[in-house]
């Protein structure tokens, strides 16, 4: 308890710039893995990894101005992603019904 | 604050390991580790709430509920073939130059510094206690809002899910 009424050290030393640059990389991680991969629930975990480096960002910046709304955010998108993981997984459940695979190279009926 | 160089490295690491693994299950078990580690920079920021929100909403039920579809759909069996090397090369030097001009665009960005702060700051922010009053007085409208928000989207899990009349089992 002693521990949590200082100002921790990440926010003294470690300047917002990390943050940014950290948040940023792990997006791009996120969109690599949407772009490259072609199993469908793969591409939805790389979607999950973008929507968490946006919190964690969002995180940052509500603690380094001691402002509690980013912090509110961050948990109302947590409970929209929840929503939406339950809708996606189940639409991924009946085109693996469907059609048998979860190939979203094959899910190629709107290209054209 | 070698720690914290520690966890980013083992959070990128744990990140890339979600794209670059072949076993959806192995894909999953990093994604974890990776939400453990954005919890354990969620601790380092002094936002405790977050790190118990972070670890009973993703790493708890969202994750269970990849496991298990993962577990219903035969994965083994219609293993997706992968893209061509061409496209995997296009979308990796895709995010990769969208990585360069981020950095670039941030790279002379002017973040206030904490000695800027003026000496008012709140350790409390992330507390539970600090975070509630907050929530519940100022965001009390979207809170509720969310409620609804699930119940449409239980409403849309349960009818998607449905095996209509007729169908085959899996």
């Amino acid at each position: 308890m002693q521990q949590m009424q200082q100002i921790p050290d990440v926010i003294k030393l470690i300047p917002l710039n990390f943050y940014v640059l950290f948040s940023s990389a792990l997006f791009c991680i996120g969109i690599v893995g949407v772009l490259t991969r072609r199993n469908a629930i793969i591409i939805f975990m790389s979607v999950e990894l973008m929507l968490n480096a946006v919190n964690l960002l969002l995180a940052a910046f509500s603690s380094y101005r001691a402002d509690p709304s980013g912090q509110i955010f961050v948990f109302f998108i947590m409970a929209v992603a929840a929503a939406e993981v339950a809708v996606g997984l189940a639409i991924i459940v009946m085109i693996y019904r469907n059609i048998q695979t979860i190939d979203v190279g094959i899910l190629n009926k709107l290209k054209w | 604050m070698q720690f914290w160089y520690f966890l980013t490295a083992l959070t990128l690491l744990s990140a890339l390991m979600v794209v670059l693994s072949k076993n959806p299950i192995h894909s999953v078990l990093y994604l974890v580790f990776t939400f453990f580690c954005i919890s354990g920079h969620y601790v380092l920021l002094n936002a405790q709430f977050l790190m118990a929100v972070n670890i009973i909403v993703y790493a708890g039920a969202i994750m269970v509920l990849f496991l298990f579809v993962i577990m219903m759909l035969d994965l083994r069996r219609n293993m997706p073939d992968s893209k061509s090397n061409l496209t995997k090369l296009a979308g990796a030097i895709l995010g990769g130059t969208l990585l360069v001009i981020l950095v670039a665009v941030m790279r002379k960005t002017q973040f206030p510094q904490f000695s800027q702060m003026g000496g008012k700051f709140d350790t409390q922010t992330g507390m539970v206690e600090n975070l509630g009053q907050v929530l519940f007085r100022d965001y009390l409208l979207p809170f509720e809002l969310v409620s609804i928000l699930f119940f449409v989207a239980m409403v849309g899990a349960v009818m998607l899910g449905k095996r209509e009349a007729g169908e085959r089992n899996f």
